[in-house]
Parts: structure tokens; C-alpha cells; sequence
């Protein structure tokens, strides 16, 4: 089909002629794109295709193989999902920006040289803003350009690293490199600004809660996963990506549990959840690479679900807000059941997460990265609470905010039946990812010791939620991002809690807060001199530009001749 | 057809002179529309069959009069002046299409007719500054192109437009005694007008006493720097675009600091070579700071920019430096990235000022809060604006990026990694002032004004699409443009070392 095109390109010039259908037409159209890709990838023998030149250099804009094919194929049912659930609005802006974001998405996947993969790169950063500036309002804007000013950031290293290591090493292949390889430390901060590394991904949580309820759905599912596609490519086995990983596996965890947007909390968990495929990509291993596009995969199919039950929740009662939500079970009841199976996929056995999650583990212990383990095992329990307890019950349990919206639009309700069928597929025939996997294996995920371990997590995790809430001790409806002093100080055990919270925050503020002071002050120093009345700003006298004339030929004459 | 053929040098400046003259015999600004109209579409055909004839035989000749050089005046066509003038000469042409209705809507009725004049006597200036091989006739044309660009400029509907005129007139004259001091100095010491001849004479290892030489570069450097509007020299320009009328601003953006590069360019590599220029004297280092300057501090006036068509001037003083920087750097990627620039920017930039040009049209003005919402009633504008300003950023896949690219490799050879990021950088300051006019034109609530305003008619549209189109094209084929600023730069410093 259609020769040896990236299914990404597919959807990319699909896009062109969204704005000019209409209705079902648009609709049709759009949800045919990420088949007709998928039947291009499932067309396509596995090597390097595609091959062009551009300017001169040699391009591979189609390489499939174990990991780019699993990759590329969840990212196309993301984006089928994700355009079914847009359907519920008619924006054709938006519409055409989330299949040119998808699209660019799959392209960098599907890409062996550098040069396209940073064409593809800057193409998700581009067309993503367009979904969070389609909020229209002014936090939206201002999240937005913060996060397309990094977004381009990150491409313009990564160019920089791209150049240096062409540059001494003449080439552009997109493999393994090493650190040791030159310019492969601009690209690693490239993809670590992507991947919300610890510090560098603040953009995460500012940017994703301010999107659209559908444009959140796509958001969520490409660019990190992307970074962890390009990790997993060009940076496996590399060490210190363990100690970042098991610090994004726990510190946005503290955050999760605080906030009190729903939306937001989903953000932080989704920077929780990206920590354990940087361990694992760390780890480096055949397994634990396996376990890491697993991971990505699933992840993909319930972060997603998530998403789209809280943007239902978001769509139909204006808020994502825990403290202005509670009891809506009572009339968006398939929404709250799906929410759940979103939530407990991310641990629970005969659901996706619990299977991608013990392979990581499995190689962590198997490898004798003990601490390791046990810290990403205590960071699983934490996610489950955060993730899988908090956000249904904020939602659709808790106090009765006496909120009684209707259900949710049928096409979100079809996009999140189909990424609960996902997971729930993947969760009771495991072997059909495993069999996908980069290094295919026959791993069996439920033995009796996982099955035994992960529920006796969960079982904990949620009893010990149980009890907090029971005691009044888990504020869900207290607006406010912060938990009230009086609960922390009630308990001994709180107060370990509260101390690293406070440490984490103070980390956190002075940071983010001398960065913003700074940048702010950089700001006002740049209007004063820029500004419409500023010295560069303003109109000159004509004198003035007389003068410089002469002060620049005396400064070229004084040159020539000294 | 081949008696034709051998005078199309002398066809391509005197065919708009003439027609400057037929055109302000016309009545009314229908008919002078369409004269200029006919006059300038023949423009790119005598170009392009230039380049043709350059491509196919290598450079061309002409003797006016024919008079031999030095003595007599020579035009000469080599693939850098041909390059030029099929960028100069499309652009004009492509523009006429858009001019009857945005002249019309902005300039009074009888005045429309010496404003085509004008616009003539401009496009035949900056043709003829491209084609001739003789100093002091390019200082002939340079007043031409000038005094013709004072009187565009002076004919916006704004009171302020006289001001910037008059500012302009002040710093162009300036400029223009600058140059002719040096061609002048030039003279002195070699003795002829001709640039080939004064660059074979200067290249004489006899050549005992080069300071009236430096002096000369100097004077021609910083003469050309005003009319190029290289920071610091730059100021004349904001008032002057932001003030003229629309069509006047989207020529002179792409046309005009354009052409004054290229004799930047001619002169440094073509009459002083590289020797003198980046030897003797540290062009160079001038260059890249004076770029950089303009790379950063014009860019950060544009964010703050509020008046839009002041905005994208700022932004061409910026994506001057990046040309400016391509000539500094003086090896085969950088001036070929400084070359291809020339071209890429003039299509990125004509297209975004037409597309103001448009909402002028429309809803009559250009403040960024006045065009809140206008992205859903003008959306094919709009589409214009932003992918234009995607040029501008240097997104890969548009022309803007190419150039870029090629500027990057150029400072990796010369192994200054800081400048690299310097340019990669400095697109981060493109993405904050173009992105602010995308959000707010695209996701705010329209104004009532605003809700009226629909597409303008297909004359305007047109235009603006088809150079967008060029736009995006040459940032995916790139043989046309790179391939050939490639050769050009090949060209030029293999030449004379």
C-alpha cells in the first residue's frame, strides 16, 4: 500500500483535508486515517524503507523493527481512540492539529536517521500547542507558550546534538549511542526534557490540565512515550538513568496525592508511571527493554482511559476540580465504571498494567537491583492509591456534590470502551504482547508469587486509603492544593510524610520559584530596553542614527588600520 | 528572437524605466494598475530566461552602447546577480495581483497613479543595482530605488509616514554619499569604475598601498550596512514599514535591505575578495557581533512589539543578521545559508506583510489586540500568518528551516559551537512573538469589527498563497534554492582567494 509511506505521514496529510469536511464526512475521514495506517504497518515487511534524500542526506524515514513496530502500532490505536473521543466537538482546528501531533508521533517512531526523527520531533511540539491553546483562555495561553518555548527548546538541543555528532562522527543513523558519543549528551537533555525528567519536566503538569478534555487524551499518550520510544533507542543500559527514573517513580507521587485537580493529579501520576520505564531502560537489559515498551504500551491504553473519563467528568460539569466533584456515579454511571477499570489497570492482575509492571520488576530483581525493586514496588502501591482509589472516588464516590450531569457523549463513551477492552485483552492474554514485545519472550506474568504480592499491595494501599478516609484524615473535599497542618501532625507516621513533603516543596518552590523570579526580572530588564519606549524599542532621533553611522565608520576605520 | 535575446540585460532595467513613464501618463489608478501590471509580469520571464542562459553558458556579458569595459558601462549576469534578479523580479510580479485593491483601499485616487509610477522606478533601481557591473551606475540605481522608495513611503495614509520618510531620506542619503566616498576612494587607486576591472587591479601583487583601499571598504561597508539596516544602523526601518502603505511594505520587505545585501555581498567577495575584507580588516568579527546584536535585541522589540507591522520590520532586522552572519562566516555553508536566506525570506516575509496587508484591508487595522478572533473569520489569512511565521521560527519542513541548517553547519565548520546555539536559540525568540499573534488571532473571542471581516477577494488571497506555497516548497526541494545559492557561494569565494 501507498509504497513504503510512514503510517505517521499518513495521518499527517490527512490532516490537510480535515478543515474542508464536514459532519459525518470529518468523522469518517479522520477515523479511517489511523486504520489505513495501521493496514500500511501491517503491509510493510520489517528493515530499513523509505529510503530518500533530502538536501543531500541520506534518509531512512521508515525503519520497522521489534520496538519501532510496537511503538508505532499503540500509537495508532491512541490516536484512533483519541480522534473517536474528540468527535464529541466540532473544531476543525483542533481536529486537524491532534492528527498532525499524532501523526508527527508515529513518524519519529518509524524514523532511522536523526534528521527525521527531528523533523517528526518538532512536528508533535508544534501541533500540540493547538491543543492546549484551544482552551481559549488565558492560563491556557500562557501554560501553552510556556510549553512550546520548551518543546522547542528541546528540539533546538537536540538539533545542536544532532550537528555535533554528525559532525564528528559523519553520521546521522538514530541507534545506540552511548554517552561517551559525541553531541549525546545534548541529546539525552533533549529527550530528558521531553520525558519530564526530574527538573526539566515542570512543563508536564503546567501545560497538560490546561488543555482541552480531548486534547489532554491526546496529549497524554504521545510526547513522553515518544521520549521513552527514544530513550529505549539510543540510550539503553545507560546507569543514570536509574537514579532519575526511581525519582520520578516517587516524587510526583507526593504531588499526586495533594492535588486537587483531577486532571493535574492524573499528570503527576503520569510522570510517576514514566519513572518506571526510565528504570527499566536503565536496567537495559533484553527483559527489561521488553518491559519498558510494555509498560509504554499499556500505559498508553489506561492513562489514556483515565484521561478520558475525567475530561467526560470535565466536559459535562465544567470542573476537574476534587473538592466541586463526588456522587456522579448516579448519572454517569458507564463513565464511573470505566474510570475504575482505567485506574486499576495500573496494578491490578487480568488488567494491562499488572502484566507490563511485573516484567519490570522481574528484571530489576533478576539483575540484583534490590533497592531498586523494592522502591519501585512501594512506588506501585502509591500509584495504585493515587491513581486507581483517588480518582474514581474523588469523581464518582466521595461526599455527594449534588451534581447531576448526564452521561457522557456517546463517542467518548465508545473511546473509552475500547481502551478498557485493551487493557482488559492484554491483561487475560498477556502472551499477545509478550509475543510483540522487541525481544519476544515467554514470560509468565501470573504466578502465584506476583498475583499474591501485587494484591497484597493493593489490598494494603487501599485499606490503608480506607481507613484514612473513614477517620476524616484524607481531605478530598478540602479546596486547595495543600493538606491541612492539623491531620499531618496527628500521627507519628504523617510526619515523615510531612517532612518530605515540606523538603520536596521547598526543593521544588526554590527552584521553580528563582527561575520564575528570575526569568520574570530577565523580562522586565528585556521590556525596559525592548519595549515600545525602550532604548532599542523606541524611534531615534535622526541625529542619533547620524551619530552611529559615524561611530560605526570610525569604529571599521580604526579596525583597518590599528 | 536571438537579436532579442542578446539585449535582454539592458530589456530587464529599461523595460519598468519606460514603463514608469507610461505609467504615470495613465488618468485614473485602474489603468496605471494594469500597465504596471503587464510591465512587471514581464519582468520574471526576461529574468528567468536569464538565469536560463547563465545556467546554460556561464555568465553574461553586456556592453551598453556598446562601449567595451572598462571604459564603457558593463552589465554582467553571473548566477549570484541572477539569483537576485528572479527574486526580485517575482516578487514584484507576484505582489501585482494583491496591489489593486490594498493601493486603492489605502491611497487616494489621484495620487494611486505616481505611487505605480514610483513602484516601477523602484523595482527598475533595484534590477538595475543587481545587473550592473559599474560602481558608480550602481550608485546611480541606488539613488533611483531610493528616491523612489521615500516617495512610497511618503504616501501612506498615516501622518507619521512622513516623518519616516524624511528619517529615511536623512539615513538613505547618508548611506548612499558613504558608498560613493568609497567607489570614489576606489577610483583613486585603481583608476577604473568597473568592479571586475577594480577587482583584477586591487588583486595586483603591485598594489603597494592598500589604507585609501581600506578606507574605501569602510565607507562602502558601513554605506550599505544603512541601506541593509544592519544593527545598529537599523532604525530607519520599523517607522518606515510600519508607516508605508501595505503593498509598499510587503515589496520593500522583500525587495529592497534584499538587493542592498547582494552589493554587500558583491563588493566583500566579488571587488575586495576575501583577502582584504575578513583578512585585513576583521569583517568577520564585526559581522558575526553586529548580527548577533540584530539576531537578539530586534527580535526581543518584536516580542514586545504590539503594532504588527512593526513587529515583522523587527522581525526583519533579526532575519537580516541571520544573512549578515551567513557573508560573516565567509565559507561554502555559511554564505550559502546567508544566499539562500536572501531568497527564503523574502517569500516568508512579503507573504506575512500581505497577509497584514489583507486584515488592513478588512477591518483596517493591524494592533495586535484589535485582531483578536480574526483567525476563524479570515482563516485563509490567517493560515498565511502562520505558516509564514513558521518560516520565521525556522520549523523544519519550511524554507526557513533550510537556511537555518545551513547557517548551523556553516559555524560547525569553523568550529564555533557557541554561535551554533546562538542560532538555534535565537529561533526561540521568533516562536514567543509569533505565537502570541497565533493565539490571539486563532482562541480569542472576536470583537464585533472583527466578526464582519471574511477573506479578501481571490486577487488578494492568491498572491499570498502562492508564495506560501514557495515557502513550504523550498524547505522540501531544496535544489532550486540551496543548490543554487550553493553554486553562487562556490562561485563566489573560489573566485578570487
Amino acid at each position: 500500500m501507498i509504497g513504503e509511506m510512514s503510517p505517521g505521514l499518513i495521518l499527517v496529510l490527512g490532516a490537510v483535508l480535515v478543515p474542508f469536511l464536514k459532519g459525518q464526512a470529518r468523522a469518517a475521514w479522520m477515523l479511517a486515517l489511523p486504520i489505513i495506517g495501521l493496514m500500511q504497518l501491517l503491509s510493510l515487511p520489517m528493515g530499513d524503507l523509505g529510503q530518500t534524500t533530502l538536501a543531500g542526506v541520506p534518509l531512512t524515514t521508515m525503519r520497522v523493527d521489534g520496538l519501532s513496530w510496537l511503538f508505532g502500532f499503540v500509537f495508532l490505536f491512541a490516536a484512533f481512540i483519541g480522534i473517536l473521543y474528540n468527535l464529541y466537538h466540532d473544531d476543525p482546528l483542533q481536529h486537524a492539529a491532534g492528527l498532525v501531533y499524532a501523526g508527527s508521533a508515529i513518524g519519529a517512531v518509524f524514523a532511522g536517521d536523526l534528521v527525521t526523527f527531528f523533523l517528526y520531533w518538532e512536528g508533535t511540539a508544534i501541533a500540540s500547542v493547538f491543543l492546549i491553546w484551544a482552551s481559549g483562555t488565558e492560563r491556557a495561553y500562557r501554560a501553552g507558550m510556556r510549553y512550546l518555548i520548551i518543546q522547542i527548546g528541546s528540539g533546538v538541543i537536540l538539533l545542536a546534538g544532532i550537528l555535533i555528532h554528525h559532525h564528528a562522527t559523519g553520521s546521522l543513523a538514530f541507534t545506540k549511542f552511548g554517552l561517551d558519543a559525541p553531541g549525546a549528551m545534548l541529546i539525552l537533555l533533549a529527550i530528558g526534557i521531553k520525558c519530564a525528567f526530574p527538573l526539566l519536566g515542570s512543563w508536564l503538569p503546567d501545560a497538560y490540565p490546561q488543555a482541552t478534555p480531548g486534547g489532554t487524551v491526546l496529549l497524554s499518550a504521545f510526547t513522553t512515550k515518544l521520549a521513552i520510544y527514544a530513550l529505549a533507542r539510543a540510550f539503553p543500559g545507560t546507569g543514570i538513568l536509574i537514579p532519575i527514573g526511581l525519582v520520578m517513580a516517587v516524587v510526583p507521587l507526593i504531588y499526586a496525592m495533594m492535588e486537587n485537580d483531577l486532571r493535574r493529579t492524573l499528570a503527576y501520576t503520569l510522570n510517576n508511571q514514566l519513572g518506571f520505564m526510565v528504570v527499566a531502560v536503565g536496567i537495559g537489559t533484553e527483559m527489561a527493554i521488553s518491559g519498558a515498551a510494555a509498560q509504554a504500551f499499556v500505559h498508553v491504553v489506561y492513562k489514556s482511559l483515565l484521561f478520558m473519563a475525567i475530561g467526560a467528568v470535565l466536559y459535562r460539569t465544567g470542573t476537574a476540580e476534587a473538592s466541586a466533584l463526588g456522587g456522579l456515579r448516579a448519572t454517569m454511571p458507564l463513565t464511573a465504571a470505566l474510570c475504575i477499570i482505567g485506574g486499576l489497570s495500573i496494578a491490578s492482575p487480568l488488567l494491562g498494567g499488572f502484566v507490563a509492571k511485573s516484567l519490570i520488576l522481574s528484571a530489576a530483581m533478576k539483575d540484583g537491583y534490590f533497592w531498586v525493586w523494592l522502591i519501585l514496588l512501594g512506588a506501585s502501591a502509591g500509584a495504585f492509591v493515587a491513581t486507581a482509589i483517588k480518582i474514581p472516588y474523588a469523581a464518582f464516590f466521595a461526599a455527594d456534590s449534588g451534581k447531576r450531569p448526564e452521561e457522557a457523549p456517546k463517542p467518548m463513551l465508545a473511546a473509552m470502551s475500547l481502551a478498557a477492552l485493551a487493557s482488559l485483552i492484554v491483561g487475560l492474554w498477556p502472551s499477545l504482547l509478550y509475543g510483540a514485545l522487541p525481544f519476544p519472550m515467554t514470560y509468565d506474568a501470573y504466578t502465584l508469587e506476583h498475583v499474591v504480592t501485587q494484591l497484597q499491595l493493593m489490598a494494603f494501599a487501599t485499606l490503608a486509603m480506607v481507613v484514612m478516609v473513614a477517620l476524616g484524615l484524607y481531605p478530598f473535599e478540602r479546596p486547595g492544593q495543600l493538606l491541612g497542618a492539623d491531620w499531618l501532625y496527628r500521627g507519628l507516621g504523617y510526619r515523615l510524610l510531612r517532612w518530605i513533603e515540606a523538603a520536596a516543596n521547598a526543593a521544588w518552590t526554590s527552584i521553580v520559584g528563582g527561575v520564575t523570579s528570575a526569568s520574570g526580572a530577565t523580562v522586565a530588564w528585556a521590556r525596559s530596553l525592548h519595549g515600545p519606549d525602550g532604548l532599542f524599542g523606541r524611534t531615534w532621533p535622526t541625529g542619533t542614527m547620524a551619530l552611529w553611522t559615524t561611530v560605526m565608520l570610525g569604529a571599521y576605520l580604526i579596525l583597518a588600520f590599528v | 528572437m536571438s537579436a532579442l535575446e542578446s539585449q535582454l540585460p539592458i530589456l530587464q532595467v529599461i523595460v519598468p524605466l519606460v514603463g514608469a513613464v507610461l505609467v504615470a501618463l495613465m488618468r485614473g489608478g485602474r489603468s496605471a494598475w494594469a500597465v504596471a501590471l503587464v510591465i512587471t509580469w514581464t519582468m520574471p520571464v526576461i529574468s528567468i530566461l536569464l538565469m536560463r542562459k547563465v545556467l546554460a553558458t556561464g555568465p553574461i556579458s553586456y556592453h551598453l552602447g556598446g562601449w567595451a569595459p572598462p571604459i564603457g558601462i558593463e552589465y554582467r549576469v553571473d548566477l549570484l546577480a541572477a539569483f537576485v534578479l528572479v527574486l526580485v523580479s517575482v516578487v514584484g510580479a507576484a505582489l501585482m495581483p494583491f496591489a489593486r485593491r490594498s493601493v486603492a483601499s489605502e491611497i487616494d485616487g489621484d495620487k494611486q497613479v505616481w505611487f505605480y509610477t514610483m513602484y516601477l522606478l523602484c523595482l527598475a533601481g533595484l534590477l538595475g543595482i543587481t545587473i550592473t557591473a559599474d560602481a558608480f551606475n550602481l550608485f546611480v540605481f541606488l539613488e533611483i530605488s531610493s528616491l523612489a522608495t521615500y516617495v512610497l513611503i511618503a504616501l501612506g495614509r498615516d501622518r507619521r509616514a512622513l516623518l519616516a520618510a524624511y528619517q529615511y531620506l536623512i539615513m538613505g542619503t547618508i548611506g548612499a554619499t558613504f558608498y560613493v566616498i568609497g567607489v570614489g576612494l576606489l577610483y583613486l587607486v585603481t583608476g577604473s569604475l568597473n568592479i571586475y576591472d577594480i577587482a583584477s587591479r586591487l588583486a595586483d601583487p603591485a598594489m603597494q598601498n592598500p589604507r585609501p583601499v581600506m578606507a574605501a571598504l569602510a565607507f562602502i561597508v558601513v554605506g550599505i550596512s544603512l541601506k541593509l539596516a544592519l544593527f545598529p544602523l537599523h532604525v530607519w526601518l520599523p517607522g518606515a514599514y510600519a508607516h508605508a502603505p501595505s503593498f509598499a511594505s510587503a515589496f520593500l520587505a522583500g525587495t529592497a535591505t534584499k538587493v542592498a545585501i547582494y552589493v554587500l555581498i558583491r563588493f566583500a567577495f566579488s571587488v575586495f575578495g576575501v583577502a582584504i575584507s575578513f583578512e585585513t580588516l576583521p569583517l568577520t568579527e564585526v559581522l558575526v557581533v553586529l548580527s548577533l546584536a540584530a539576531m537578539f535585541i530586534a527580535s526581543i522589540i518584536a516580542v514586545f512589539e504590539t503594532n504588527l507591522k512593526r513587529m515583522l520590520a523587527y522581525s526583519s532586522l533579526g532575519q537580516v543578521g541571520y544573512i549578515t552572519l551567513g557573508i560573516a562566516l565567509a565559507n561554502t555553508q555559511g554564505l550559502t545559508g546567508g544566499i539562500v536566506h536572501l531568497l527564503n525570506h523574502a517569500l516568508m516575509k512579503t507573504a506575512l506583510f500581505m497577509a497584514l496587508g489583507a486584515i488592513a484591508y478588512r477591518l483596517g487595522s493591524v494592533k495586535l489586540d484589535a485582531i483578536a478572533g480574526i483567525g476563524r473569520r479570515m482563516p485563509w489569512t490567517m493560515a498565511v500568518f502562520v505558516l509564514g511565521g513558521m518560516a520565521l521560527v525556522g520549523v523544519p519542513g519550511t524554507a526557513g528551516f533550510v537556511s537555518k541548517w545551513y547557517l548551523a553547519i556553516g559555524a560547525v565548520e569553523k568550529g564555533w559551537w557557541p554561535l551554533v546555539f546562538a542560532i538555534l536559540i535565537s529561533s526561540l525568540i521568533a516562536v514567543v512573538y509569533v505565537g502570541r499573534v497565533v493565539e490571539v488571532a486563532w482562541f480569542r473571542e472576536p470583537s464585533p469589527a472583527v466578526e464582519k471581516c471574511t477573506d479578501p477577494p481571490l486577487s488578494m488571497l492568491i498572491p499570498m498563497l502562492v508564495l506560501t506555497a514557495a515557502t513550504i516548497y523550498f524547505g522540501i526541494d531544496t535544489e532550486a534554492s540551496a543548490g543554487m545559492a550553493l553554486k553562487a557561494a562556490e562561485t563566489l569565494l573560489g573566485g578570487l582567494k
